[in-house]
């Protein structure tokens, strides 16, 4: 370990800005290929059940007739 | 041995594949985020400070993997892409666009964290040699490909343009990959050759450490993916009604 403090290991020997600003862009981008999966799950979710919806009451509208 | 043997073109089907990864994704997901948190230990607090370049060297430990990312998932989107259209194989075809998102945003984060990385170490942010340069051109057909099959309605045309565009962009990886022996650049060689391998241990541990985690992170996103395209345009298909049950 050769850090001896955290202000330390933040400022990075004055790269501070050249590290952190890669590694928060990695992790921006990458969280963000995360979530935009997690919504498209939400979204083909509601969609797949509309249609199970949209198909029950084609068949009761069916029966009925 | 037994004569048993796995039965591959099984999985060639969406209707098989389709659960499998189902199953594979939690694994990759488990051994991503383990992989991640112990390359970023080893690099941050393991690896020791670099003579020449101070503290400033530690963007190598995601820069090379995302580097090597963008070209590796390029050439096995060509690759999918190919079959998808040489062997009228859908589910090849499905990885290919899969892919693509995944190798647009590696191929992206290298060049953001190689210019963050230039300042410090040139003095600038860009440059055109060859390296920098070839690397752009790559986000490009990235950009390309997932705009053209976009574009297009019909999927299974969509995949045979893409798969064009995909093969013909090929040319661009050796290209990448030898520039900095072909032309005169400012950007240093190669990080790790057949012969040499100019890094202390625990930082060559690091960056492949990370390269693993990249590798994991890349197998559970692309599987996602996948399986939505597959919902997506299989829905009409009786067993998917049986497997999303």
């Amino acid at each position: 370990m050769h850090w001896s403090s955290w202000s330390e290991f933040f400022s990075m020997g004055g790269y501070g800005f050249y590290i952190w600003g890669s590694y928060g862009v990695t992790l921006i981008l990458l969280g963000g290929e995360v979530l935009m999966l997690l919504k498209r799950k939400r979204r083909l979710g509601r969609s797949t059940a509309d249609r199970e919806q949209l198909k029950t009451q084609n068949a009761k509208l069916e029966t009925a007739l | 041995m037994s004569n048993r043997r796995i039965n591959w073109y099984k999985y060639a089907a969406p209707a098989n594949f389709y659960p499998l990864a189902g199953k594979m994704i939690p694994w990759f997901t488990v051994i991503t985020i383990a992989l991640f948190v112990v390359g970023l230990y080893v690099g941050f607090f393991v690896a020791p400070t670099d003579f020449q370049q101070g503290e400033s060297y530690r963007i190598i430990f995601i820069h090379v993997p995302a580097a090597w990312m963008g070209m590796f998932l390029y050439v096995l989107m060509a690759v999918y892409a190919g079959v998808g259209w040489a062997f009228n194989a859908r589910l090849a075809s499905m990885m290919a666009t899969a892919i693509s998102t995944t190798g647009a945003i590696f191929t992206f984060i290298s060049l953001v964290t190689g210019s963050l990385w230039g300042r410090p170490a040139w003095g600038v942010y860009w440059v055109w040699d060859a390296r920098m340069t070839s690397t752009l051109i790559l986000m490009f057909l990235y950009i390309g490909f997932i705009s053209l099959q976009s574009s297009i309605d019909d999927p299974r045309r969509a995949d045979r343009a893409g798969a064009v565009l995909a093969l013909v962009g090929l040319i661009n990886v050796p290209i990448i990959y030898f520039s900095v022996q072909w032309w005169n650049t400012l950007h240093q060689g190669a990080t790790i050759t057949a012969r040499s391998f100019k890094m202390a241990p625990s930082m060559k541990w690091a960056m492949l450490i990370l390269l693993a985690a990249c590798w994991m992170y890349s197998i559970a996103v692309v599987l996602v993916r996948v399986r939505f395209i597959i919902l997506e345009r299989e829905r009409e298909a009786p067993w998917l009604a049986e497997v999303a049950a």
